[in-house]
């Protein structure tokens, strides 16, 4: 019998945000144990909630971008467990009213070649709703300690409906989630930092069969290749189950990227009761359709929008697009420089972002806002190079000198004398002819019509303007000789 | 023989503060001497810090001296029932959970009466977290009636009452969840203020039920609840449940708001259960608005009978996740013998929280359960709604409500100790303003042939204290309940 694999994700995302959800201290991470704590983040006696406007402001933008109904009430619940991580022994949530209703996610799968699109698809979501994060157990050998500086960031769970069927397509959607966030300044991302965390419901069935199989939850899956990793080693494993004539039980597991096995945390019947019930210190709040018009209005366009813009409008290769989409600031220096170099220079923009520029950058290990080049010195620098006043070897040289001084390409050129010959004319015009009489068996071919032997009288010119000359010229100078000759 | 300091109201010890006649100090002073001599039977504190109340004592006459008075509660010695944060003293609640706690931080209304001037001495004894109607469930051993130290001051807020009523305050802030202010005050012959909920901020309040707690004052008159309510009163961004809304100088508005009011009898109110003296009594009080001019006019309030289910469902419910924070983890009493994490919760749970505590707990935890919800929390959500519209029916015909404040008077100590439900019935009259979300108090209308005070309820319109105070004012001008004190 066939079977297929159904996949729903619980992803987390931590809201970016100055303060915490609840009350005024800072959220951040990477500070020292529990300075980030106040009298309601420890839930001192007497302490109360008060919510962040931030908070809800970025969660509904994330449900706009992600085509979600947005609830007209924002209404809290206690979900409740005791775990040495819950201050209050309870985590404010939002239970049977979420916030962000339905949407989807769309998702890109591998395309056949690095430079070939995949195919689009379309995920659809369940609900996202806002809660707080908990702090983080650092086990010793006699004790564990808790630290509560991530306890209160505020926190997205972005539920999609079971409806991936392999590995592939929960990285696909991970990453568009990623993209889409960073995108929407809702979060920054960092799987390292716990920015974005990810819990897998796993089952399989016959093919056809419409029911759901019995349902594992793989937890622990920390970065976004142990999430591709572990899913798949699940529905392995779930297969080799149902193959030895096994029974799949309902269950929790957890998954250790570094040996890539899992091990069962707890059964069905272990299950916790939540107890889950309004809170009665947070009023429900309403959002009106003014609320959620002017966050519509600051949207960004969503990743892949832009990049089928790009390939439309300026005719940018798909491997390039690759690269500039994923970093909204990347994508939108090019666009900038695109524009401001005009008509048919967008390629040479998007060559030299994606490879020059994101390789110093990456060797000064510097970030893209730290750059001293900017969209319009390189839109400059293209400019120069398309009307053959700069050479391609020479634009390196000029490019180099722009990174790190922040000069104008037309300065550098004049300070290192990096210009194309301004050659008078009958000169180069004597050092083609020279070149064309050197060269007889060229000359026999180009006459033949083979055209790229032109190419070969075009070393001795250029080595006689020292690397200066022209390109441009000297061609259309070779060109005009040859016809006469 | 003239009123000793320690007996005054505040509006006459601000009046000898104002004219110079006694010092912040004197008066702080005098209610220290009052309580030592007194404390040892009432038992109406568990913190009292005496250097730091005169160090406020004195910073209140500087001011005074340089001409920057606060007003009214400036230099008046004002205690806080134990569940209200004051930033560096300790706060329990009653209970061994907390017993060691220090708060780092100050309730909202800790930080109003510090700007008011008010000098804050001490922390008064309570039921355990607030759970309870007679103080017999604190941790630290029961306060006792000043008019009679064998009874019980009522409850929870009855370190409250007994510390006014026997002198160790000028006035008290207590916690009204079903009627822990009124109550006390009723069994202690002292005015208790129950404001509508939202009206004051409870950042700083120790939760039992934080859909029903709200603080209130206890004062000796109808005037220094005004100027005490005056002083907490208004919207705290810190307290998602607080109301904005414009706060009226209520001790004023005393004087400009004057009857005739109509007043409803709630028909449920006066039935079996009720002492035949406090209803006498209660029936006085009722004739003598219809004297002043006033209409009487029957009223009902039908689901009054399940008040008492819809409370004990959702005060334990919200108590069972209020409290669950007491976990020996982060602060608290931890078990020493725990080895582990479920230990420490166990342990330190078993051993920190009081039996009535952990009723409440156990029986909030099991409303809220996965297959009981709809049938216990939900259903008693619905029937809260039902209480509510029933009041606010009865206000389409009268002004305010007047019942009596609790079935009967002071009890033994000791004497409903074993039988929670006899206890829970104590407020039964009490109960339906919480879960209505209304404004109510309680003032002093006569003694019993042995001597035990008697309470009057005044229950009043959302929002609307000024009108009940001047209510309560009409009558208590009229009476002298209020001046007489207990002999200890």
């Amino acid at each position: 019998m066939n079977y297929e694999a159904v996949i729903g994700l619980e992803v987390h995302v931590q809201i970016k945000t100055h303060s915490k959800v609840f009350t005024r201290v800072v959220a951040g991470y990477g500070h020292e144990p529990n300075t980030l704590t106040d009298p309601v983040v420890l839930a001192l006696p007497g302490t109360l909630p008060v919510m962040n406007k931030a908070a809800l402001d970025a969660i509904i933008k994330a449900g706009l971008l992600l085509g979600c109904e947005i609830a007209p009430v924002c209404k809290w619940d206690r979900k409740q467990y005791f775990y040495p991580d819950s201050p209050k022994n309870y985590q404010i949530s939002q239970y049977d009213q979420p916030i962000c209703i339905g949407g989807s996610v769309e998702i890109e799968l591998p395309g056949a070649a690095r430079n070939i699109m995949g195919e689009h698809r379309k995920i659809p979501l369940t609900r996202i709703h806002l809660e707080e994060d908990v702090g983080k157990l650092n086990h010793h050998v006699a004790d564990s300690l808790v630290d509560y500086n991530r306890a209160g960031t505020p926190l997205m769970e972005i539920v999609s409906e079971p409806a991936m069927h392999t590995a592939e397509e929960a990285y696909a959607y991970l990453t568009s989630i990623r993209h889409t966030m960073i995108y929407g300044g809702i979060s920054d991302c960092d799987m390292e930092k716990g920015q974005l965390r990810c819990d897998a419901n796993i089952s399989i069935r016959p093919v056809g069969e419409t029911k759901l199989g019995t349902k594992v939850e793989l937890k622990n899956l920390n970065s976004i290749s142990y999430v591709r990793d572990g899913i798949a080693h699940e529905i392995k494993r779930q297969l080799a189950v149902v193959a030895a004539g096994g029974k799949l039980i309902q269950e929790t597991r957890d998954y250790d990227g570094q040996t890539g096995t899992s091990q069962s945390l707890r059964s069905k019947e272990m299950a916790h009761d939540y107890r889950y019930f309004p809170d009665p210190d947070l009023m429900p709040v309403q959002v009106d359709a003014a609320w959620k018009e002017k966050l519509r209005a600051e949207c960004p366009e969503l990743p892949f929008d832009k990049q089928r813009r790009f390939l439309r409008d300026y005719q940018v290769p798909y491997t390039i697009t690759s690269v500039l989409i994923p970093e909204r600031e990347l994508s939108d220096f090019f666009e900038a420089s695109a524009k401001l170099a005009g008509p048919g220079r967008a390629q040479a923009v998007g060559n030299w972002i994606a490879n020059d520029l994101l390789r110093e950058l990456s060797a000064a290990k510097l970030p893209l806002a730290a750059a001293k080049i900017t969209p319009a010195s390189l839109a400059e620098l293209v400019g120069l190079i398309e009307a053959g006043t700069l050479l391609n070897a020479a634009a390196k040289e000029v490019f180099a000198a722009m990174f790190v001084t922040g000069e104008a390409p037309a300065a550098v050129v004049a300070r290192l004398g990096l210009a194309a010959a301004p050659s008078d004319a009958g000169e180069l015009e004597a050092w083609c002819r020279d070149s064309i009489a050197a060269n007889p068996k060229a000359l026999a071919e180009f006459k033949a019509g083979k055209d790229s032997a032109i190419n070969a009288f075009k070393g001795p010119v250029m080595k006689a303007g020292k690397g200066k000359a022209n390109p441009k010229l000297v061609d259309e100078t070779l060109r005009r000789l040859l016809a006469g000759a | 023989m003239s009123v000793p300091l320690h007996f005054q109201s505040i509006a006459e010890l601000s009046a000898h503060l104002a004219a110079r006649r006694i010092s912040s100090v004197e008066l702080t002073q005098a209610v220290i001497a009052r309580t030592k001599a007194v404390e040892a039977r009432v038992h109406a504190f568990n913190s009292f810090d005496e250097p730091d109340a005169l160090a406020q004592a004195a910073a209140s006459d500087s001011r005074r001296a340089g001409g920057q008075s606060c007003g009214a509660l400036d230099g008046i010695p004002i205690g806080l029932k134990d569940v209200i944060a004051v930033s560096g003293q300790p706060l329990t609640a009653s209970s061994k959970m907390l017993a060691n706690f220090v708060s780092p931080y100050n309730a909202t209304v800790t930080e109003s009466l510090q700007s008011a001037g008010a000098v804050l001495h001490g922390r008064l004894n309570c039921d355990e977290f607030a759970m309870g109607s007679s103080t017999e469930n604190s941790a630290f051993g029961p306060a006792h009636n000043p008019w009679d130290l064998t009874r019980t001051p009522g409850g929870s807020s009855g370190g409250s009452a007994a510390a006014l009523a026997s002198g160790s305050a000028i006035a008290t802030l207590g916690s009204d969840t079903g009627g822990s202010i009124r109550q006390p005050a009723a069994l202690c012959s002292l005015v208790g203020l129950k404001p509508t909920y939202g009206l004051i901020s409870r950042f700083g309040l120790i939760a039992y039920a934080s859909s029903l707690d709200q603080i209130g004052p206890f004062a000796r008159t109808v005037e220094d609840a005004a100027i005490v309510l005056g002083a907490i009163a208004g919207h705290d961004p810190r307290d998602s449940t607080s109301f904005k809304t414009e706060i009226p100088d209520y001790r004023a508005e005393l004087k400009l708001r004057r009857g005739p009011w109509k007043l409803g009898i709630p028909k449920e109110y006066f039935g079996a259960g009720l002492d035949p003296e406090v209803g006498a009594a209660v029936e006085k009080a009722i004739a003598y608005y219809r004297a002043l001019g006033c209409e009487i006019r029957e009223v009902s309030l039908p689901h009054t009978r399940y008040c008492l289910d819809a409370y004990y469902v959702i005060a334990t419910a919200e108590a069972s996740s209020n409290l669950a924070r007491y976990d020996g983890i982060r602060y608290g009493h931890r078990s020493k013998d725990a080895k582990d994490v479920l230990d420490v919760y166990q342990k330190s749970r078993a051993e920190g929280f009081g039996d009535e505590v952990k009723r409440r707990i156990i029986l909030g935890t099991y409303v809220l359960s996965s297959g009981y919800y709809d049938a216990y929390y939900l259903r008693a959500q619905k029937v809260r709604t039902l209480i509510r519209q029933d009041f606010l029916n009865a206000y389409r015909e009268v002004d305010a409500l007047i019942t009596p404040t609790s079935p009967i008077p002071a009890f033994k100590l000791g004497e409903k100790s074993a039988d929670p439900l006899a206890m829970y019935l104590c407020d039964i009259y009490t109960i339906g303003v919480n879960l209505a979300g209304l404004p109510a108090l309680s003032l002093p209308c006569g003694f019993t042939a042995g001597g035990l005070p008697i309470g009057l309820q005044l229950i009043g319109q959302p929002f609307r204290e000024a009108d009940l105070l001047a209510t309560a004012h009409a009558y208590e001008q009229a009476h002298d309940w209020h001046t007489k004190f207990p002999s200890l």
